[in-house]
């Protein structure tokens, strides 16, 4: 076909010029974090933003370079990629460089590899790989309980680094689930165990009880007309205080002081003033104190000057917030909804099963990453490290959002050589 | 397209749902509230006071009494130390290496990132040789501050000492004061201190998280000077107060010395003493303990703080009232036959059997029995109550200034006493009393109470014919030589000029009549008008007491000297206030050296065992 020749025409620009707007943004933001008014210079490559100079173009290349490779390339391959992934992460944890409490690293020369980064282009290609073979139906258990095993596996390793924010990423495939037919109570029943889960853990069980109570005697006051709705609301009440009871005897009586100890820093409980709380405040003032506008480029000072920590990694969005204001923050937050939007559209619009769950995936996985981020910087949600997608200094992460995304481009730039 | 199409727009509804509420909460967090702003400014902006230098004070002729003295500070900032030469280092500046570890290890513990000092008040010469060398020794830094010095080391008690401000004084200085900075505690320093102490000002540095200073915050447009306080000229006369330091060596007591024309006071000395050097340093704090317990205490301000019964010189002050109110005048005589005889068997001695004796000569020779009639006649034959008739006769002593604080521009100053009459009624349960229940008062003695500042303020009332100023210590303020109002007030003591005639007189053969109880101290060329007084101490020797002015036209002095415990006022007090006003009229001293070491040198000073030590 003509369109196969021209590949070019049929990459969906759109979502690269907003790629590699966020990227820019993500460069200047960084050079805006590091930058040391007394020793001013544009290009070091020593520094934070001179390497992320060096990561953008590598990871354009790489994006370019799958733009490449055969279509059924990434089809084919995918138990192959799981499979490495899966090996490097048991590697990690053997031969891994733990840095920050996390033995998430493979050191390779004087660049680190993290393999939980890879791990999230590899699980959704075998996901979409296995959901769109041949009879497969979501609604079936068998069908469930093996996406749900593909999904836990490197799940449960990432969780033995111990990286929690990485591996609740995961959790975000659910979406990818529920597109392809997983029941909408999958969904409530998430998102119900994450919110009881955390009150639990940060409030008196019986403080949550009344509040469950509470809502579901509303609830039953409004759907009172429907036996059906009633039904619902009881076994969710149900499952609630059941839940309730068995998180609290497991953090309680279960789990072991320094295990509890990190859930309630994760969860912002022991609010340690140089710690994860501290982390929180001023990540809040700084992105606070930027105003409407902001301060102006390079003009930020809690950034600019240490208050914020890992400036350049998780908590980039201070920076945003601080020299551009609610204005940038606006406009950063709407370029991200765009191309998540758009890679919905684009998915939906693929011919192939395999392509659309896909995509799927890395709209799943984007959102969790934009939402959890920059709900952390903002207080909105406990601290969980995760980076933001494309703006947070760092290779690893860089190179993997680019490789999720540019194959769905190439998927999508050929999408109509598949029948 | 698959049966499942219609979720895609569940999906992107929870996509869009979330956005906003991240929107939502950047717009509540950077527009809507402004708490954190706040936080972030004081996160990053550190307000450094600037120092104002404090105003230097002189004296009236323009000698620095107090005035401000580099002193040198070696500060070090830990973090930013690198390998140095630590012998030379330590050769520089005069320590071993043992004590280099010690010190360095303290800054340490304090911050490493913080300047902290290293050595305190390095000498001028140190200061030098090491500031050649500084850019060896990265991370340490000379900050110079000031530090006050007495030049003289006189004028302790006048002017006051400087020191930390507690913190009840920074809850109530409204935010003006903060730890570690200086104010005055006593004397001028303290009264004056609103003046004294200059405007600070502030320069706003940026900070980053570790406190490191990173800048000036906005180019400084937010960014004060420093005022510099006000300097002050004050009225003491630098070699008067010196000499009056001198004689008062080893002696208890004060020496007031005020210009009659003005109310400045030209001498103020409080014994013992202290070099108010001592005030001043890292000695200071063991220093002022020491002060503070020693037996004969030094910080009490004796002129303005120490209340005697006035004794003989008190005639001076009933000799006028007694006139004004017309019961007396200078013919009125009585007869003395040894004592004066009141009530039913009472019976008040006098020095002398001066047979009859006139108002002149009641003062020159200082009768007793003169004044108890005097006083007689002004309480019980006034023509009304004895009890009104008292009240009468307190308010006409009042407006001499006693019995109430002069207002001085000095913390501390005592009123005195001048009982009311109805301490009296009180005292003796009924008001039916009359002057022979408190015939004391005639002749100075009994419930009386005046500081020297009120003995030589009566002294100008007299050198005046009737009036005085405010006695102050500050004659002018600033470049423009401000007076404070309150000083250039006439206040008038309410006696008619015409009855200080023969008070002057009486006062004036005091001193250069042979018969005068102060011949010994007279000075030759200049007529001085005095009055000795011998104030009773039940606690041991009586006290000697003379106050006096001088020259007897146009006077140019007056002058109060008390000597606790020296006996008769004309042996002590007398000679002490004669060569304190011939030094400050004729800026010299004409009598022999011998009748100065006499006074200089003679320990007056309770259980001292010997009255004379040569």
């Amino acid at each position: 076909m003509n369109n196969q020749r021209s590949l070019f025409f049929n990459v969906d620009w759109f979502i690269i010029l907003t790629y590699l707007t966020l990227c820019i943004i993500g460069w200047f933001n960084i050079h805006a974090a590091v930058y040391d008014p007394m020793n001013p210079s544009i290009i070091d490559l020593d520094t934070n933003y001179g390497k992320q100079l060096i990561f953008i173009i590598s990871a354009f290349i790489i994006g370019f370079a799958i733009l490449l490779f055969d279509n059924k390339f990434f089809n084919t391959f995918s138990p192959v990629f799981y499979g490495i992934t899966i090996l490097l992460l048991i590697l990690v944890l053997i031969i891994g460089r733990n840095v920050g409490g996390n033995q998430a690293w493979i050191p390779i020369g004087s660049f680190r590899l993290q393999p939980s980064e890879f791990a999230k282009f590899a699980t959704c290609l075998l996901l979409a790989r296995y959901l769109s073979s041949g009879t497969i139906k979501v609604q079936e258990f068998r069908t469930q309980i093996t996406a749900a095993f593909i999904i836990l596996l490197p799940t449960a390793l990432i969780l033995l680094q111990p990286d929690a924010g990485s591996a609740l990423t995961f959790s975000s495939l659910i979406l990818v689930l529920y597109r392809e037919g997983l029941s909408g109570y999958f969904l409530v029943i998430e998102g119900l165990s994450i919110v009881l889960f955390v009150l639990t853990v940060l409030y008196n069980k019986y403080v949550v009880l009344v509040g469950v109570i509470a809502l579901t005697g509303t609830l039953i006051y409004f759907y009172r007309k429907s036996r059906k709705s009633l039904t619902i609301i009881g076994s969710g009440f149900l499952f609630s205080v059941l839940f309730i009871f068995s998180v609290d005897f497991a953090y309680n009586k279960i789990l072991k002081p320094h295990q509890k100890n990190r859930i309630d820093v994760i969860l912002g409980k022991v609010n340690d003033p140089r710690g994860i709380g501290y982390n929180l405040n001023q990540s809040k003032i700084a992105i606070g104190s930027g105003g409407l506008w902001g301060k102006g480029y390079l003009q930020g000072t809690q950034t600019k000057y240490d208050f914020v920590p890992e400036q350049s990694t998780d908590f980039i969005f201070c920076t945003v917030g601080e020299e551009w204001g609610f204005a940038g923050c606006f406009l950063v937050i709407s370029l991200y909804l765009f191309l998540l939007i758009r890679i919905v559209n684009i998915a939906e619009r693929q011919r192939s099963s395999f392509a659309r769950i896909y995509g799927y995936g890395v709209a799943s996985i984007l959102f969790f990453h934009v939402f959890i981020n920059i709900g952390m910087t903002i207080g909105l949600i406990p601290v969980i490290g995760i980076p933001l997608p494309f703006l947070s200094y760092g290779g690893s992460s860089l190179w993997s959002f680019t490789i999720l995304l540019f194959i769905l481009l190439k998927f999508d730039s050929n999408r109509m050589g598949i029948i | 397209m698959n049966s499942f199409f219609a979720r895609k727009f569940v999906v992107q509804g929870i996509f869009i749902a979330i956005t906003i509420i991240l929107l939502m909460r950047l717009f509540y967090i950077q527009v809507i509230s402004d708490e954190y702003i706040l936080s972030a400014e004081n996160n990053v902006i550190r307000r450094l006071p600037i120092y104002p230098a404090r105003g230097v004070i002189l004296d009236r002729n323009e000698n620095i009494l107090v005035q401000n003295e580099p002193v040198y500070d070696l500060m070090v900032i830990p973090r930013e130390v690198k390998p140095f030469d630590t012998i030379e280092f330590c050769n520089l500046i005069g320590i071993d290496k043992k004590g280099f570890d010690r010190r360095f290890k303290k800054a340490r513990s304090y911050s490493p990132y913080k300047a902290s000092i290293f050595e305190k008040q390095l000498s001028v010469q140190i200061y030098a040789s090491f500031q050649e060398k500084l850019s060896n020794f990265p991370g340490f830094f000379v900050q110079n501050r000031t530090v006050r010095r007495y030049p003289d080391s006189i004028a302790a008690h006048f002017l006051g000492y400087i020191g930390e401000v507690n913190q009840r004084v920074i809850e109530n200085s409204k935010g003006f004061y903060s730890q570690g900075d200086y104010h005055g505690i006593t004397g001028v320093e303290k009264s004056y201190e609103e003046l004294l102490r200059g405007q600070r000002g502030v320069q706003n540095l940026m900070v980053d998280a570790l406190n490191r200073p990173k800048g000036s915050y906005a180019d400084g447009k937010y960014d004060t000077v420093a005022v510099a306080g006000e300097h002050m000229i004050s009225s003491l006369d630098k070699d008067l107060q010196k000499l009056g330091e001198q004689l008062m060596k080893n002696k208890i007591g004060s020496i007031v010395a005020i210009e009659p024309s003005t109310g400045e006071i030209l001498s103020f000395v409080s014994s013992p003493g202290y070099d108010p050097n001592l005030m001043v340093g890292r000695q200071r704090g063991n220093n002022y303990m020491a002060l503070l317990n020693d037996t004969y205490k030094p910080m009490f301000v004796r002129p303005i703080q120490a209340e005697y019964p006035p004794g003989s010189i008190f005639k001076v002050v009933n000799a006028l009232v007694a006139q004004q109110f017309g019961l007396i005048n200078e013919n009125t005589y009585f007869f003395c036959p040894g004592g004066y005889r009141y009530g039913r068997q009472g019976f008040m001695g006098c020095t002398h059997v001066h047979g009859s004796i006139g108002l002149k000569g009641s003062i020159t020779e200082s009768c007793n029995t003169y004044y108890g009639y005097t006083y007689a006649r002004m309480i019980d034959q006034a023509g009304m109550r004895p009890v009104n008739a008292y009240k009468k006769w307190r308010t006409a002593v009042s407006a001499f200034g006693i019995g109430t604080a002069l207002g001085i521009d000095l913390p501390g100053e005592r009123n005195g006493l001048l009982p009311t009459s109805d301490f009296y009624t009180k005292r003796f349960k009924n008001d039916r009393w009359g002057s022979a229940f408190t015939i004391s008062l005639s002749i100075g003695q009994g419930e009386l109470g005046i500081t020297p500042l009120q003995m030589a303020n009566v002294m100008a009332i007299v050198a005046n014919r009737g009036f005085f100023y405010k006695p102050h210590l500050i004659k002018a303020i600033g470049d423009e030589n401000v007076i404070k109002e309150e000083f250039l007030k006439k206040n008038s003591a309410g006696i008619d000029p015409a009855y200080f005639d023969v008070i002057i007189d009486g006062m004036s053969a005091v001193v250069n009549q042979p018969s005068g109880t102060a011949w010994y101290s007279r000075i030759p060329e200049i007529e001085m008008c005095g009055k000795t007084g011998t104030v009773q101490n039940p606690h041991g020797k009586d006290h000697s007491v003379f106050v006096a002015f001088a020259p007897r036209e146009n006077p140019k002095i007056a002058i109060a000297v008390v000597v606790e415990n020296a006996g008769f006022g004309a042996t002590w007090s007398a000679p002490i206030a004669s060569l304190m006003v011939e030094k400050y009229i004729n800026k010299k001293i004409s009598r022999p050296k011998a009748y100065m070491d006499r006074l200089i040198d003679a320990n007056l000073l309770p259980g001292s065992g010997k009255v004379i030590r040569k």
